[in-house]
């Protein structure tokens, strides 16, 4: 199960929305609890795909290894990634059954025409052979899980 | 040489929750093959079916992607770091 709060959510919509027709990316900040996964903070990335930006993303390795380092000074774990699929439902395609990693959530926001419509989650079985659909429970209000310093980063560039 | 190899967060569930360990080898690929004749199940995720990196999967020596060395031909020295690093991509279709 994913833990999310309502302000995480809304930031991803809007970035998904920003960024229509293309597809956002970016980063789940939090902690594995165990038994679920919390989200404490979204982190934007920008979309590195260099082409066809309206149905890929990528988030290169070197803005992996920034929000990890960003990640371990704030006490929090990547626990997970997140795109958009403009005029798509928020299913995994092969192409993102591909290109996971298990333990990770996948999180999708589904954008129909420039307006946010469904988000969901996924985590790759592992035997690699789809996803599976995570529960997740959104919350009202503040953080579930506070990190500081991670609320200034500017658009679409993970701050370091 | 001795070289300590970085695991991501995904995968430490198949190094018994390590984080990082120390494998001999003289290239990237002797290390890498010693990664995963003890962690077999690694490969599953990091390697495709015919037994090639997959293509998200990044190798990293010290601070450099492998691909600008000598890719898996790299040769290491005693106390180099090999880190795992995933590009994350996906998409719509």
């Amino acid at each position: 199960m994913l833990k999310l709060n309502d302000t995480a959510v809304q930031k991803m919509k809007l970035h998904a929305v920003r960024t229509y027709p293309e597809e956002c990316c970016g980063v789940l900040l939090g902690r594995d609890a165990g038994d679920f996964k919390e989200v404490c903070d979204v982190l934007e990335v920008r979309n590195q795909g260099a082409e066809n930006r309206e149905r890929r993303f990528l988030i290169s390795p070197e803005d992996y290894q920034r929000a990890e380092r960003l990640a371990r000074r704030e006490g929090v774990e990547i626990v997970g990634f997140y795109h958009s699929h403009p005029d798509h439902p928020a299913t995994p395609s092969q192409f993102d059954l591909d290109h996971a990693l298990p333990f990770w959530s996948y999180l999708i926001v589904s954008v129909e025409g420039g307006a946010p419509a469904s988000v969901a989650s996924w985590v790759l079985k592992e035997d690699r052979s789809q996803f599976d659909q995570e529960r997740t429970e959104v919350f009202e209000g503040e953080l579930v899980h506070r990190c500081t310093g991670l609320k200034d980063h500017k658009e679409g560039r993970v701050k370091i | 040489m001795s070289v300590r190899v970085l695991i991501p967060t995904p995968l430490r569930g198949y190094t018994d929750k390590r984080d990082t360990l120390v494998l001999e080898g003289r290239t990237v690929h002797e290390v890498l093959e010693k990664l995963f004749s003890h962690y077999s199940g690694l490969k599953r995720h990091l390697l495709t079916d015919d037994g090639k990196l997959r293509s998200f999967v990044n190798i990293y020596l010290n601070d450099e992607d492998i691909r600008f060395l000598q890719k898996e031909r790299t040769p290491v020295k005693e106390n180099d770091v090999l880190s795992i690093i995933p590009s994350i991509a996906g998409g719509r279709t």
